[in-house]
C-alpha cells in the first residue's frame, strides 16, 4: 500500500514537471561553433572549424537516454592566419585527403547536477579514435537549447603536427576545444 | 656653463646597447618574414618582437637620461647648421626607434598573433583582429625600418666623417677611448 502511494506520487511528479518534457534534436549550425585554442611559442590562439553536422537529441530529464554525434569537416580550419591554413589540410597535419572527417560519437550522457553534464565519447581524428570526456552545461532560451562546454586533448594522441611541427616547444601539445551550440525541437 | 665633454657611462651604455639590438632585429626582420612557414619561423618571429619590445623599453630609458641630464655639446667647430642637422636626425632617430617596435606591436595586435614578450608576459592587443589593417601595418613597419636604415647610416657616416676628416673629438663623447689628448 505504502509502495503504491509513492509510485503514484512519482508517476504524479514526472507528469507535472513539463520542464524535462521537451527533447532538443535539431541542432541549428549557423548558431553554434567549434573554438580550438592553443600556444604557440607560448602566444595564446585560437581559431575555428566552421563546417560540421551535429546529429543529437537531447532530453535534460533524461541524459542517460541522450545521444551526440559530431562530424567535422577538417578542412574548414581558420586559424586565424592564411600561411596556417594552407599548412593545416597536409600530411604533416590533419592529412584531409585521407582523413577529411574528424568525429565525436558519444557513449554516456550524465547529469552532473545544476544544470552541468558530462558527455563521454570516443573522437576519431586522422584515423586515431580515443575517449575523451567533455563537460557541458544546458540551459533553456526561450524554444532553443545552449550547451556550452570545452575539453583538452593533446594533438600528438592524434598525430595532428607531425615531423618538425612534432616539437611541442613552438606549437604547444595542449589543445582546448571550446564548443558551444544551439539546438531546437524537430516539430 | 661647463658641459661635460662626454656622455655618461650609463648613456654610452645604452646607445651602444640599443645599436646592438637594433643591428640583430633588423636582419632578423628581414630574413624571417621571407620564410616558408616552420617552428623555425614562429621562434625567430618571436624573438624578433622580444628584440622589439627591449629596444621599445630602453629607448624609453634613453628618453628619461636625455630629460634629466644635458648631453656633451658638439666640438664648436661644427657650423651651426650641421649642428641643427646632427640634433634633428637624433630626434628623428628616437622618433624611429619608438615608432618602429611601436608599429610591429601593432601590427602583431591586427594579425592576431599577440605579443608575449620573453615567452611570458602578453602585452594589450591596441588594436582588434584586422586582415586589412594588419596588411598596412606591416607595409607601415617595413618602411620606417627602410627609413631607420638610412638614417643609421647617414648617423654612422657622420660621426666617421667627424672622426676621420674632421679630426675633431665628437666620436669619442661617446667612444671615450677615442679622445685625443690636448
Amino acid at each position: 500500500m505504502r509502495a503504491l502511494s509513492h509510485y503514484l506520487l512519482l508517476a504524479l511528479l514526472l507528469v507535472a514537471s513539463p520542464v524535462h518534457a521537451q527533447e532538443f534534436n535539431e541542432v541549428q549550425t549557423a548558431k553554434s561553433s567549434i573554438v580550438f585554442g592553443y600556444r604557440q611559442m607560448n602566444v595564446p590562439l585560437t581559431g575555428t572549424f566552421s563546417k560540421f553536422v551535429i546529429q543529437a537529441h537531447f532530453d535534460p530529464g533524461k541524459p542517460a537516454a541522450a545521444q551526440v554525434r559530431i562530424d567535422i569537416d577538417l578542412s574548414s580550419i581558420d586559424t586565424g592566419n592564411s600561411d596556417a591554413d594552407e599548412e593545416m589540410p597536409g600530411k604533416l597535419w590533419f592529412n584531409t585527403q585521407q582523413f577529411p572527417t574528424g568525429q565525436f560519437v558519444s557513449s554516456n550522457i550524465k547529469a552532473l547536477g545544476g544544470g552541468r553534464y558530462e558527455a563521454q565519447g570516443k573522437l576519431t581524428i586522422k584515423g586515431k579514435t580515443l575517449d575523451v570526456t567533455a563537460p557541458f552545461t544546458f540551459r533553456q532560451e526561450g524554444a532553443n537549447a545552449i550547451f556550452d562546454g570545452s575539453f583538452k586533448l593533446k594533438r600528438l594522441d592524434y598525430a595532428v603536427g607531425e615531423g618538425l611541427w612534432a616539437d611541442i616547444a613552438t606549437v604547444a601539445n595542449e589543445v582546448s576545444i571550446t564548443f558551444h551550440f544551439v539546438a531546437s525541437s524537430k516539430k | 656653463m661647463a658641459t661635460p665633454h662626454r656622455y655618461t657611462t650609463s648613456a654610452i651604455a645604452l646607445h651602444w646597447m640599443v645599436a646592438a639590438l637594433i643591428f640583430c632585429a633588423f636582419p632578423l626582420g628581414l630574413y624571417m618574414s621571407d620564410l616558408k612557414l616552420s617552428p623555425l619561423k614562429l621562434q625567430l618571429v618571436s624573438y624578433h618582437k622580444w628584440l622589439g619590445v627591449t629596444i621599445f623599453l630602453l629607448v624609453l630609458v634613453r628618453l628619461v637620461w636625455r630629460a634629466t641630464h644635458t648631453p656633451p655639446a658638439l666640438p664648436a667647430s661644427i657650423a651651426a647648421w650641421q649642428q641643427r642637422a646632427a640634433h634633428a636626425l637624433h630626434h628623428l632617430l628616437y622618433v624611429l626607434m619608438l615608432g618602429i617596435p611601436g608599429s610591429g606591436w601593432l601590427m602583431s595586435s591586427a594579425k592576431g598573433v599577440p605579443v608575449v614578450y620573453l615567452g611570458l608576459l602578453k602585452l594589450p592587443d591596441l588594436v582588434g583582429k584586422n586582415k586589412a589593417l594588419g596588411n598596412v601595418l606591416e607595409t607601415l613597419h617595413a618602411s620606417l625600418n627602410y627609413t631607420l636604415l638610412a638614417l643609421v647610416l647617414l648617423h654612422i657616416a657622420a660621426a666617421l666623417k667627424h672622426q676621420f676628416v674632421d679630426r675633431d673629438d665628437t666620436l669619442s663623447r661617446m667612444l671615450p677611448f677615442l679622445e685625443r689628448k690636448p
